[in-house]
């Protein structure tokens, strides 16, 4: 158990090290930074874009749809892993658990495939 | 207090606040972003417990795919925030009055709360202690023999899951072209071109 903890010091220094440089520069800027506001700055350009604006706007319904299959085949994989580690342990039964779980899988993925869910205009 | 226990209460410290700013930002889009940080120290929180499979997944899963799909919709979704607050005083008493009912649910639960004798030994599997053996490989000699159909449940529950995405938002549109690979590949070009001798001083 101790020696696990060893094993992950370098990552919890490492991560003190990223949020102290993230608050190091962002200070520095705020500090360093020459700041003359004008509101000539914001606005917009010719006929462009406002600077500031709201980002909530209509979307398509696909991009859920092709985050959430990815979420899908994500927890798919990540019960992968662990029979991968185990493989030598689980025997003949670990083995075609899994492949029954993988068959299933890959009945969605057909339906998915043939539904043209995958496709973009 | 060695240096894990520091690790412990920082990370633990972290979770409760981090939770706390959730539901207290205003900003969703903010709400979303300490959840994030509730995730990655709860994954701090498993480490120090030895689980780093499960830490790890936390990560991939969690902050990977559904607090960036959260995010997704958050900000994305056409949903005045302003008026959804308006109408809050309105609502006020019901959600305060469901809320104080889970809240003595959970007092009664807690207060009712016992041991079976029988508690410890009713478990099909036990999970080898950490430092025997590594968490992943334990992980794996127990989820797909000693827990199979719970496993092929999950199968089944991401099949239902992906099949009910589909049905609800695909729809094809029929006005638009599409690209067709095979139709492009068989085209002959002898049949999609064609030469045509055109004599000076006329038209086609």
């Amino acid at each position: 158990m101790e020696e696990l903890l060893t094993e992950y010091l370098p990552i919890l220094v490492f991560l003190g090290v990223a949020i102290g440089l993230g608050i190091v520069l962002v200070l520095a800027a705020v500090i360093l930074g020459p700041s003359n506001p004008d509101p000539e700055k914001v606005s917009a350009y010719e006929c462009g874009f406002n600077a500031f604006d709201d980002a909530r706007m209509k979307f398509d319904v696909r991009f859920y749809l092709v985050s959430i299959l990815f979420i899908i085949f994500d927890l798919e994989v990540a019960f992968l892993f662990p029979w991968a580690v185990a493989f030598q342990d689980v025997g003949l039964l670990g083995f075609w658990s899994m492949m029954v779980f993988l068959a299933v899988l890959t009945i969605g993925f057909a339906y998915e495939w043939k539904k043209g869910a995958l496709e973009w205009e | 207090m060695g240096f894990a226990d520091i690790a412990f209460y920082v990370f633990a410290i972290l979770v409760v606040a981090a939770g706390l700013f959730t539901v207290m930002a205003r900003n969703p889009v903010h709400s979303v972003l300490w959840l994030i940080l509730a995730f990655l120290s709860s994954a701090g929180l498993f480490i120090l417990m030895g689980a780093e499979f499960v830490a790890m997944l936390l990560v991939i899963v969690y902050v990977g795919a559904v607090a960036v799909l959260f995010l997704f919709v958050v900000m994305m979704l056409d949903v005045d925030f302003a008026a959804l607050k308006a109408g809050m005083a309105k609502y006020m008493p019901v959600a305060l009055l469901i809320g104080v009912v889970l809240l003595m649910q959970l007092g009664l639960v807690f207060g009712d709360w016992q041991f079976a004798e029988t508690a410890e030994t009713a478990r099909q599997a036990v999970a080898p202690a950490p430092g025997e053996t590594q968490n992943t490989s334990a992980l794996g000699g127990l989820i797909y023999t000693q827990y199979i159909y719970l496993f092929q449940a999950a199968g089944l529950i991401l099949l239902v899951a992906m099949i009910g995405a589909i049905v609800l938002t695909v729809r094809h549109r029929q006005d638009i072209k599409r690209q067709n690979i095979l139709d492009q590949m068989y085209r002959d070009p002898a049949k999609s071109m064609e030469l045509k001798d055109v004599k000076p001083g006329q038209g086609l």
